[in-house]
């Protein structure tokens, strides 16, 4: 108890440490506060935006494009995954065009977003999904393919129909891989929603900490960096904390990264 | 030339500590062959840890030529249970060999020549720029006896190094030890809780008492040389030795089961 | 079976080709203003990058791109090598690395312009610091699970020091440290694209949306084929040195599970 107790006071040692580190370095100029102002004054900048209607309604776009990108890339990957994992004929059949498709920069297709959709949330949304389809459409892969052949041989000695099959064993099975792919979906629709604010300009927190750079805002600048940072954050930390929570009861997850 | 005196080591701390030895002395001397016998559970592995080095001892000492030993002495070769997790599977055989060599101040030449004959003394020339994980678990145990040789230990540390190969591979490695061990003229301590390899490996034979574990006896053996798995086996010293230390180590075992528990 | 066997692979070739004559016939015949006949943005390409812009847009994209991802690998080994060995270390930088890492990478391009203004300089730290994390993470866990009996043969036999990182402990994360490589090398690609589409006035992210913005949609369309080819092509290559170098890991895996 007293050992964690000793990790934990280190942990938040080493914050603090960092923390008045750029507080000093600032102060004194040993870093231009120009471009690198004070904790203290960004923080207390943050403070100020958590009050403000603009700096909400910022966090709830991005959080929009998010949720849509992932929703609608996991309504089609998954689908798509387990069509495909279940059978090696549908599987060749397509493998050629998923290994070329995947590795194409989601971002190369913004030009075509612009075009097609214009700079609001619909291009936001076009690309956080586009880019979220990829990893979950792998992990369904992994997972249909990494079914254990003796628990469907087991089913179909007890007569289990294709249906049952699929629903009682395939499926709980791939359950871990669904849920690694879906927090590295998370992670990337963010990503591509902030970028997608970023260039395009759409609206979200990426718009905002464009324009508080162009305003020459620089503590905003930074209060809006932590706050995408923290977003991130919560969100990956709830995923990992929901897979872990899967993965509890299936030793066999493995690779995935 | 090895000396353990009134050797303990406990884990943890407190009310939940567990004694894992306790008060442990024994001697070995210039070029023999200790085996270390006990009960499975006993701190067997955990004793030849604290001889090489590997754990400090909760209390007691290990001197090595009357030097106390804390960390792993430059004198001693280690060769371990698990040898698919104790070579590199990068490294070649030949590779793995020279690895611990690379740091004495030796000649390439000299290195070299080193290398070839260890992997020769195990018979393993055809091998020697193979990859471990392309040898069977016998000749990948063969790869880390010749790394202790090459590694020129004055002192051979074994822990249970055949227990995970079958029946006829332990026979033959058996077999190979004892000659390699003329050849090289090395003094070894083999840990095993197979009464039988004890019996047909050891000068003399120190026998552990279950946990907290020190020496419940040591036997002198005195079968003729060279050892044969066939004729001293049959010898009725062999069986009599090996029926002695499996009672010791039965009726041990069931006075502590009587026990306050 | 061995009927079976041509099936499979008449449908693998099969397939692709059949998307792309689709594609083909589809996109010659709808007069589409975003969608381009195929022909056309295949003649573009030609004419635009083979070998036009390679010198003016490509290569300084590739080299940039080369720098940042370089830069993050020997940092992320080095840092994740130093946290992966010291506890101590670990727990004090372990929430600065789990903020650093969970910014949304794009986030950064604003403070880095604001910092280092519009040049290489800023897209090159930018990529780097994107490579970074992956690589740093896969190398904390690497060398956290190097196995214990390496470390105690290491120790038996007085390998320490330089020659123990060398031979023991990079080798046996190395495998963790390629798949942090993957990681990065993908999200190096996009970050390439996205600085030069914020901030630049060459390089293939630049042109594409320029072209989009001038309605050459062609250009456009084989600057999308163009970056999807390198998104491609970058990663068999590191596929390839990976096989190469981890001949030893797929060899010892393979023989474990038999």
């Amino acid at each position: 108890m007293s050992r964690r107790a000793r990790g934990w006071a280190q942990t938040w040692a080493g914050v603090a440490a960092v923390l008045v580190l750029a507080e000093v370095a600032a102060r004194t100029e040993l870093v231009p506060s120009r471009y690198f102002p004070p904790m203290s004054r960004t923080f207390a900048e943050l403070a100020g935006q958590l009050g403000e209607g603009a700096f909400w309604a910022a966090v709830g776009q991005t959080l929009q494009g998010w949720a849509l990108g992932l929703g609608i890339a996991a309504a089609f990957a998954v689908p798509a995954g387990m069509i495909l994992g279940t059978s090696v004929v549908r599987y060749r059949a397509f493998r050629v065009i998923i290994e070329f498709l995947r590795p194409i920069p989601s971002v190369a297709l913004i030009p075509l977003a612009i075009l097609v959709y214009g700079a609001g949330l619909e291009s936001k949304v076009f690309l956080a999904a586009f880019a979220a389809f990829w990893p979950l459409l792998i992990q369904t892969l992994y997972g249909m393919q990494d079914v254990d052949p003796v628990a469907v041989d087991t089913a179909r000695v007890f007569g289990l129909s294709r249906l049952e099959r699929l629903t009682r064993v395939v499926l709980p099975g791939a359950v871990p891989y669904l849920a690694t792919g879906l927090r590295i979906s998370s992670s990337v629709s963010l990503i591509l929603a902030v970028t997608a604010e970023l260039v395009i300009g759409a609206p979200g927190l990426g718009r905002e900490i464009n324009a508080a750079r162009v305003g020459g805002a620089t503590e905003l600048l930074y209060a809006l960096i932590i706050v995408t940072g923290l977003l991130g954050w919560a969100l990956n930390s709830g995923f990992a904390t929901a897979e872990r929570r899967v993965l509890h009861w299936h030793p066999a997850q493995r690779g995935a990264r | 030339m090895l000396e353990v005196s009134g050797l303990s080591k406990t884990y943890g701390e407190g009310a939940r500590a567990t004694h894992a030895i306790a008060e442990l002395s024994f001697t070995v001397h210039e070029g023999e062959f200790v085996c270390v016998v006990g009960p499975s559970g006993c701190g067997k592995t955990t004793l030849l840890r604290c001889l090489a080095g590997l754990l400090p001892p909760s209390a007691g000492r290990v001197t090595l030529r009357g030097r106390p030993v804390s960390g792993p002495p430059e004198e001693v070769g280690f060769v371990f249970q698990e040898y698919s997790r104790s070579l590199m599977p990068w490294l070649s055989v030949r590779e793995n060999i020279a690895l611990p060599l690379r740091h004495k101040r030796l000649g390439r030449a000299e290195r070299d020549r080193l290398v070839e004959e260890a992997v020769e003394s195990v018979a393993l020339t055809g091998f020697i720029d193979h990859y471990p994980w392309e040898l069977s678990g016998g000749m990948q145990q063969r790869v880390a006896i010749a790394r202790a040789l090459a590694y020129q230990p004055e002192i051979l540390l074994m822990d249970e190094p055949f227990a995970s190969v079958d029946a006829q591979t332990r026979a033959d490695l058996e077999d190979l030890l004892l000659r390699v061990r003329a050849a090289y003229g090395v003094t070894v301590v083999f840990v095993t809780h197979d009464i039988d390899e004890a019996v047909y490996l050891g000068q003399r034979i120190v026998v552990l008492t279950p946990p907290p574990t020190s020496v419940q006896e040591v036997l002198d053996v005195t079968l003729p040389e060279p050892r044969d798995q066939v004729e001293t086996k049959e010898l009725p010293e062999f069986a009599h030795l090996r029926a002695h230390i499996f009672r010791s180590i039965k009726r041990r075992q069931s006075l502590q089961g009587q026990g306050p528990g | 079976m061995n009927r079976r066997r041509a099936l499979l692979i008449a449908l693998e070739a099969g397939v692709p080709l059949a998307a792309l004559v689709t594609w083909w016939v589809w996109s010659a015949q709808a007069g589409s203003f975003y969608f381009p006949p195929l022909a056309d943005i295949l003649t573009t390409f030609a004419d635009t990058w083979v070998f036009e812009r390679v010198g003016s847009d490509v290569l300084p994209s590739l080299a940039r791109l080369a720098a940042g991802f370089g830069a993050a690998v020997v940092l992320g080994v080095a840092v994740g090598t130093a946290l992966g060995s010291f506890p101590l270390a670990r727990r004090v930088a372990g929430p600065l690395v789990e903020f650093g890492r969970a910014i949304p990478p794009p986030a950064l391009l604003p403070f880095a312009i604001l910092v280092l203004g519009v040049g290489d300089a800023m897209k090159v730290f930018v990529i780097a610091v994107v490579c970074l994390w992956p690589v740093l993470l896969n190398t904390v866990d690497g060398v956290r699970g190097v196995d214990p009996t390496m470390l105690e043969t290491a120790r038996v036999y007085g390998i320490r020091g330089a020659q123990r990182l060398r031979t023991i402990i990079w080798p046996a994360a190395l495998p963790q440290i390629f798949a942090g490589m993957r990681t990065s090398l993908s999200l190096a690609l996009i970050l390439m694209v996205i600085s030069e589409m914020v901030a630049s006035t060459h390089g293939i992210g630049y042109f594409v949306l320029q072209a989009q913005r001038s309605f050459a949609i062609p250009e456009m369309w084989s600057g999308i084929v163009l970056l999807g080819l390198l998104g491609y092509l970058l990663n068999a290559a590191l596929a390839l040195v990976e096989r190469r170098v981890l001949r030893w890991h797929r060899g010892a895996r393979s023989s474990a599970l038999q």
